[in-house]
């Protein structure tokens, strides 16, 4: 029998691998993708939640989840292409203009 | 959805996920994303999110994707071995790791959720005309404001990524023009 929990079970280690790539990788296209794996396990566990509970609100949470994610990939890798542009690099340790 | 479909799907998710951070090749990791998007749009389905299952595969695994494949070929980006961390750094990273899925496992597992548990679902649960429903009731301005978000985001990416016009280049002829 396979309950909401087991969603949430595999909803947090879906994060918690997604927290690995943000940390270790440095390449920071992928570090954008890490954190969108991020974000879908967050609609995981609220798809999930919402059929455990009968609560329709969690779908329409995830929807709006959707949209941030949408949006924020689109400017963050504009970003990126712009940073490209000007310093030849997508490595983050090599962006160190605002740290010490 | 029976385990017996569970599990070997849950093994390939975490196989994916594990593929967009381990895989040098940054067009590999956005593969294996995009089949991580996949077969979570499958548990969508099996928890009666059916909207929300066709928005996952048409706006994240199709669009979103497609925006992440663009720029790494944009980019011309090659396995670069200045990509890792220090092996120490590495190590910490996945004990950390871990321990955050550990915790966060056990604390969702832990949690009396809100609502009515094992209850029937209420009539047409999942389907688009109640998600609708409460989009355009209970979350209208959230809603609303959702497209202006979409169009901040939309001129700023523009904005953003818009080559700018140096002195050299407007000085210079256009290409195709000089005859």
């Amino acid at each position: 029998m396979v309950t909401p929990n087991h969603y949430l079970a595999l909803s947090a280690v879906l994060f918690a691998i997604g927290s690995i790539g943000v940390v270790v990788r440095r390449n920071l296209v992928i570090i954008f993708m890490s954190v969108e794996l991020m974000l879908n396990a967050a609609n995981l566990a609220f798809v999930a939640v919402a059929y455990g509970r009968g609560l329709m609100s969690g779908q329409s949470i995830v929807f709006f989840v959707m949209t941030v994610a949408a949006a924020e990939a689109a400017v963050g890798l504009a970003v990126i292409l712009a940073m490209f542009r000007n310093r030849q690099t997508v490595n983050a340790d090599d962006i160190a203009l605002l740290r010490w | 959805m029976s385990p017996y479909l569970f599990y070997p799907l849950a093994c390939l998710t975490i196989a994916g996920a594990l593929g967009v951070v381990l895989n040098n090749n940054p067009v590999r990791s956005a593969l294996s994303l995009v089949a991580t998007l996949f077969l979570l749009a499958v548990y969508y389905i099996a928890l009666q999110a059916h909207l929300v299952a066709a928005l996952q595969i048409i706006v994240y695994a199709g669009a979103v994707m497609v925006l992440f494949l663009f720029v790494i070929t944009l980019l011309n980006l090659s396995p670069d071995p200045a990509d890792r961390t220090s092996p120490l750094f590495g190590a910490a990273a996945l004990g950390s790791a871990l321990l955050l899925a550990v915790v966060l496992g056990r604390a969702l597992w832990a949690t009396t959720l809100p609502g009515a548990a094992n209850t029937p679902l209420p009539e047409g649960f999942g389907t688009t005309v109640v998600l609708a429903r409460q989009l355009f009731s209970e979350y209208l301005v959230a809603f609303e404001l959702t497209s202006i978000l979409l169009l901040v985001a939309v001129v700023g990416a523009v904005v953003l990524a818009k080559r700018d016009p140096s002195p050299a280049d407007m000085d210079a002829p256009a290409p195709g023009r000089e005859a």
